[in-house]
């Protein structure tokens, strides 16, 4: 079979040529008070790769210069343990922009894994600032979500939300969003999102009292931890070959990478977090793009860089940071 | 050394259309219809319904398939377990129904 994602699109005579950056997503650091088993990003307590002051200021002067990119995604590892995280955060909220934190509920109750230093405090930050939370729980039960993410997560991630709830995240009139995002904990596709959605809204209501906006799901990319696990237990071929068959062209007109850029601690620029964490940098005539001299006009006459990975955001409904693209 | 039940002969099963191709096209295109599609049962308890069914028939590659599917339909491992239950349960309700049969035919033989 040929997982080559241009040799698809070039069967069905499909272009996908940016569009728009519509988002800056910004991963400032690999460190995460987690270590789960699918992480794309290989994040752990033990990473140490963070972005300087220097690159947070780039990225706030890249927004302050080009009112169009409408939205910041703050990504990790855990961002909230970078040591300006809510410095960044309150100057992007300054500028206007809306704000996306990619906060894993646990992190409030671990300690930061470097200093020590309670989190608690950050449930009152977000509601202060008022930005959208995305928050991974793979399933809304204990089974799925400790196996993925690690014993007692599940159970953390429930008093965390409760937290989050306390101060109006996820109730409907309080204007503070809390999405929740659910992954497969193995090789397959995820379920229709309105009908997991629905699943999740009814079970974390009437067990736990606890409430939230949307559920996203998002496919699990064939790369890395993941890659790593599907190829010691032989199922990467059969994975392989379900996103392949999966491949729905409606999807892939909607990848993210169209609408937005990723950058890495270093200031580098990448199609989306996963083409980062391959390495895959962008370029564009042959110079590689940066923070450091981003010039949009640029940024969006580059060529996209595809790779099989990609046939994780185009198999059935899609997969985006947003969700289901189709 | 080969032997029955291999899980990559699984992917075989489009296989089926040789030396019978159009027979094979429209069990695939029933097949699909009533499996791979909402109607008056949603897909996932159609999956949970398939999955019984793979257990009563004991059959591996259903077994294996019909778990994926439950999956992803967005079934939990309680709902799944419990359709595996419902088809225990019928094999031994069936097997203990036939009793009347044999009370019967011993009612008949006893003088």
């Amino acid at each position: 079979l040929n997982y080559d994602f241009e040799t698809q699109l070039r069967r069905r005579g499909m272009e996908l040529p940016p569009l728009a950056v519509q988002t800056l997503q910004v991963n400032i650091t690999k460190l995460c008070n987690q270590a789960c088993r699918h992480c794309h990003v290989d994040a752990s307590p033990a990473r140490t790769e963070m972005m300087s002051a220097e690159g947070i200021e780039k990225c706030l002067e890249i927004l302050a210069r080009y009112p169009e990119i409408g939205t910041l995604d703050i990504t990790g590892g855990a961002p909230e343990l970078h040591p300006q995280f809510g410095f960044f955060v309150e100057e992007a909220v300054r500028l206007k922009r809306h704000v996306i934190v990619r906060h894993n509920l646990t992190v409030q109750l671990d300690k930061h894994p470097k200093t020590g230093a309670s989190m608690e405090h950050l449930p009152q930050f977000f509601a202060g600032t008022r930005v959208e939370l995305i928050s991974s729980l793979p399933y809304h039960q204990q089974f799925f979500t400790d196996a993925q993410r690690g014993p007692g997560v599940f159970q953390k991630s429930v008093e965390a939300m409760r937290r989050l709830n306390a101060v109006g995240y996820g109730v409907e009139e309080s204007g503070l969003k809390l999405n929740l995002v659910y992954n497969p904990v193995g090789p397959y596709l995820p379920a229709a999102q309105a009908v997991l959605e629905a699943d999740y809204k009814r079970e974390l209501k009437s067990r736990y009292g606890l409430v939230f906006n949307s559920l996203y799901t998002i496919t699990n990319m064939p790369i890395n931890r993941f890659r790593l696990h599907l190829e010691k237990s032989g199922q990467l071929e059969p994975y392989m070959a379900k996103l392949l068959a999966a491949f729905n062209p409606a999807a892939a007109e909607g990848v993210m990478c169209r609408t937005l850029v990723s950058v890495g601690h270093d200031g580098r620029l990448y199609d989306c977090d996963f083409n980062q964490m391959l390495e895959l940098g962008a370029s564009c005539a042959g110079r590689a793009l940066t923070i450091f001299d981003f010039d949009l006009a640029t940024v969006l006459r580059r060529r996209i860089r595809f790779g099989e990975h990609c046939l994780g955001c185009t198999a059935g409904a899609g997969s985006s940071c947003g969700g289901a693209t189709a | 050394m080969s032997s029955y039940y291999e899980s990559q002969d699984l992917a075989k099963f489009g296989g089926i259309g040789e030396h019978a191709k159009k027979l094979a096209d429209e069990f695939f295109r029933y097949y699909g219809e009533v499996t791979g599609t909402d109607g008056a049962l949603t897909k996932r308890e159609k999956a949970l319904i398939a999955l019984a069914v793979s257990h009563a028939q004991k059959c591996p590659y259903c077994i294996d398939a019909y778990t994926t599917q439950c999956l992803e339909t967005g079934a939990s491992p309680e709902q799944m377990m419990e359709a595996v239950h419902v088809a225990a349960a019928m094999q031994a309700g069936i097997t203990l129904v036939h009793s009347v049969q044999m009370q019967n035919h011993l009612r008949k033989l006893v003088l």
